[in-house]
């Protein structure tokens, strides 16, 4: 194991983050306040849900699994298109590093930037209102695990975007209506049955309703399946990258 | 394909009796490569962009060696600018710097002087020939041939893609390179004597000359020429030789 080149490439992508925290931390953590101060606080501030639990308390939960998976899919994909096109990726393909090393050091390092903003937007959420947490190790291993996976599928899309139309395309056109969708405002319960149904076949509602879980010991769906689910998709994307390093495709002519 | 930035369809390469394949990290750590576009990121220091480049390798930060690469390669006054303050000329340089840090056995460089202005080759020619007597192997692909009889050992052709030579060059030199002695003539006689025809020499009316090529490597026949040269009464105010350089002995090869 290059253990110091693993080091380096996660500190490169770090110092990445770290050269423009207002572009990449700040504005995420703010806009999703936003979300929290209008409609948590001033929309929802005299609905109170069943089991004692606000509709801020409600909702945070959701907005963290929101700014966790929009942030660590957007790190790891610009993190690998821009070598790709700036021309750089040759020095981390001709240095001693496996696919392996390159994969950790790319996903984690998103990963890690993304639970960065996450408990930024709990530890601000606090100011507004209390928000237990009913199991904090599985809230932080779900939340950990999702923001792995979802930095795996965007370094898959780094992988393939040829341009920054395409880089785009799964955040701003299926991400992010998938996450509001997903449940982050409301329960799933709330909705008539049909919607219920259509709702399963968003997989965003897992991912939200398992940290909610964690939070609350209640939610829509059960923490297995979420927990299921979220294995599911990070075996897909394992898979997939397994054939893009085999095969070069986007990375190697 | 020797560095891993393409995929190998068939056969091997070894680097330092290291399968670039099988073996690719130990090869890889042998290897330094200059790429001919500058790709570097714009947004980093001098200082940190060669500090990734030796991470990347493996191995530990060494600031007596970033010093001494990068004094070498006239940028220590530059370190802590960021690379998109650079020339271009400095930018290929630090792309060199990258290259060494890993402290390579077989350093690539891919067209390095390539749309860069005299000077800077010419301090980029005495970089490479430091390195060249510091005992590292160099594989320059280049266009400018006067470049690679400068400073290269051995030569390689590449002519539609297919490798056509690989020789020592003064050996190429010696064997292809012929040279050409020229004799300035007073006045060009009408007709070639026939005992000049022999040597097959051709005369330029125009600018009063005689040409005769031979290969300095072969027999000698020089002294037989001027006998004739000579006995056929021509008088010559002036000569000189001119010796084939590597570009000239390139189109021949690739004519062929």
């Amino acid at each position: 194991m290059n253990w110091i080149g693993l080091k380096t490439l996660f500190m490169m992508e770090v110092g990445r983050t770290l050269a423009i925290p207002m572009q990449t931390i700040l504005s995420p953590v703010i806009s999703t306040m936003l979300y929290f101060v209008v409609f948590g606080s001033a929309i929802g501030g005299s609905v109170t849900l069943a089991g004692g639990v606000t509709y801020a308390q409600f909702i945070v939960p959701g907005l963290i699994m929101m700014a966790l998976i929009i942030n660590s899919l957007s790190a790891s994909s610009s993190g690998i298109f821009f070598p790709k096109f700036m021309g750089t990726i040759y020095e981390i393909l001709t240095a001693p590093l496996s696919y392996l090393e390159i994969t950790i050091g790319y996903v984690f390092s998103a990963a890690v930037r993304a639970m960065a903003i996450g408990g930024i937007i709990y530890i601000t959420a606090l100011f507004f209102t209390p928000v237990p947490v009913a199991h904090p190790f599985i809230a932080l291993g779900f939340s950990f695990l999702t923001a792995v996976t979802f930095a795996l599928f965007g370094f898959l899309i780094g992988i393939w975007a040829e341009n920054f139309e395409k880089l785009n395309i799964f955040p701003s056109l299926i991400l992010t209506p998938l996450s509001f969708l997903g449940g982050v405002f409301y329960s799933l319960q709330m909705l008539p049955p049909f919607w219920q149904t259509v709702s399963l076949a968003n997989p965003i509602v897992y991912m939200i309703s398992g940290l909610r879980w964690s939070f609350f010991g209640v939610s829509d769906i059960t923490p297995w399946t979420s927990f299921a689910l979220i294995c599911v998709f990070l075996s897909i994307c394992s898979a997939i990258l397994v054939w893009i390093f085999k095969t070069g495709y986007h990375l190697k002519p | 394909m020797i560095c891993g930035s393409v995929t190998i369809t068939t056969g091997t390469v070894t680097v330092g009796g290291y399968d670039v394949v099988k073996d690719y990290k130990k090869a890889r750590s042998l290897v330094g490569l200059v790429p001919q576009e500058i790709a570097l990121n714009p947004f980093i220091t001098v200082i940190r962009a060669v500090e990734i480049a030796r991470g990347l390798y493996g191995k530990p930060k060494d600031e007596v060696l970033t010093e001494k690469t990068l004094k070498m390669l006239s940028l220590w006054e530059k370190k802590d600018n960021r690379v998109q303050q650079l020339s271009g000329g400095m930018k290929r340089r630090v792309l060199i710097a990258k290259a060494l840090m890993n402290e390579p056995k077989v350093l690539f460089l891919d067209e390095p002087t390539a749309g860069v202005d005299v000077d800077l080759r010419r301090d980029l020619w005495d970089s490479v020939r430091v390195l060249k007597e510091n005992g590292t192997t160099i594989v320059l692909t280049t266009h400018y041939l006067e470049e690679a009889e400068s400073m290269a050992d051995r030569v390689g052709i590449i002519n539609k893609g297919e490798l056509t030579l690989v020789e020592e060059k003064s050996a190429l030199m010696k064997r292809l390179g012929g040279k050409k002695l020229i004799l300035h003539l007073v006045d060009t006689p009408k007709e070639i004597p026939q005992a000049l025809k022999d040597f097959q020499v051709t005369f330029d009316r125009e600018k009063n000359t005689l040409e005769y090529e031979y290969n300095p490597e072969g027999e000698s026949e020089i002294t037989a020429l001027f006998n004739e040269v000579k006995d056929a009464g021509i008088v010559f105010h002036d000569m000189e030789t001119q010796e084939q350089s590597l570009e000239d002995i390139f189109v021949e090869l690739v004519k062929k």
